[in-house]
């Protein structure tokens, strides 16, 4: 018999994988981090144009992708959530907005603490910073849209449509220092061009991504799976479970 | 090591980036704690009695 995928879509059995995954992914972030910032604050050199202040990068760098690396894996669980009507892929979409909020906020704040220094200015109406501002008020609509509606698969619905509608702005964030004249510097690691950067601050960058992501991953795990006993109590399975017998 | 805490007069900037981004991590999984710790005590309160009731109307003794 060919391997059933679709035991997995089922909220019962994602849920028990889910939090046997998430201590790995917790604790390989947390070595991650330590070893990122042990490079980025200790090893990598000043830098000669810069001085500390580039250190931010560190930081900026792995939470500016992942606020839209992590819209982008939203709205293709919206998709899915739209396109086959599965509970599991919109629990998905809802777990992952808070932490993208955070990722895209942290991005905006320190990069407007590296503005400072480096361009006398904390913030510009640039197109990179405004639409990665436009980001932000994306995740926040789409929380508050859920909060708004009482009726979660109407919630799904709605909040689906709405981040699908802005997955528009990925790109333009990404091309933006491109396609207009912005204030913000252009990519400073390309796929097709050799980088422009000391190998030392690629690899604290590079480790500190990873661990952007693996935090990520665990904390979307640990969330989908308080989303699941929010909105499947009552259910058997729910009943069932070892933490909610043993009070 | 004050020079290190001093980076080379960037240390606002410097320390109030990596600041914030540690306080929002700690503020995440606190609240996410808080939020499974939370959902588990609902799901104790309402077990299958309780979804029983809201279908049939009666409680399941």
């Amino acid at each position: 018999m060919a391997f059933n995928w679709f035991r997995y879509a089922s909220p019962a059995t994602f849920y028990s994988v889910a939090g046997r995954l998430a201590p790995w992914f917790a604790w390989s972030a947390a070595a991650l981090a330590a070893i990122g910032v042990y490079l980025g604050l200790f090893i990598a050199p000043t830098d000669f144009q810069q001085g500390d202040a580039y250190r931010i990068i560190f930081i900026h760098v792995p939470a500016a992708w992942m606020s839209m690396f992590l819209y982008v894996v939203m709205a293709f669980w919206s998709a899915l959530a739209l396109g086959f009507n599965t509970r599991l892929s919109a629990m998905m979409a809802q777990a992952i907005a808070p932490t993208g909020a955070l990722m895209t906020a942290i991005a905006l704040f320190t990069g407007s603490l590296w503005g400072r220094p480096t361009w006398g200015t904390y913030w510009a109406w640039d197109a990179r910073m405004t639409s990665e501002l436009i980001l932000l008020f994306l995740y926040l609509g789409i929380i508050a849209l859920r909060n708004a509606i009482e009726e979660p698969r109407r919630a799904d619905r709605a909040c689906a449509v709405l981040a699908l509608t802005g997955v528009i702005n990925v790109p333009i964030i990404y091309y933006s220092v491109k396609w207009w004249n912005t204030l913000h510097q252009g990519s400073s690691v390309s796929l097709t061009a050799a980088p422009t950067m000391a190998a030392i601050m690629l690899t604290g960058m590079l480790i500190m991504s990873f661990a952007a992501w693996f935090y990520a991953i665990a904390v979307v795990l640990v969330r989908v799976r308080a989303i699941m006993l929010e909105r499947e109590r009552g259910a058997a399975w729910v009943s069932d479970l070892q933490e909610v017998r043993a009070a | 090591m004050m020079d290190f805490f001093a980076m080379g007069g960037y240390a606002f900037y410097v320390w109030g980036s990596y600041g914030m981004t540690a306080l929002v991590v700690i503020v995440e999984i606190g609240a996410l704690i808080g939020r499974r710790k939370a959902a588990l005590e609902e799901a104790r309160l309402s077990g299958p009695e309780d979804a029983a009731v809201a279908i049939t109307g009666r409680g399941a003794g």
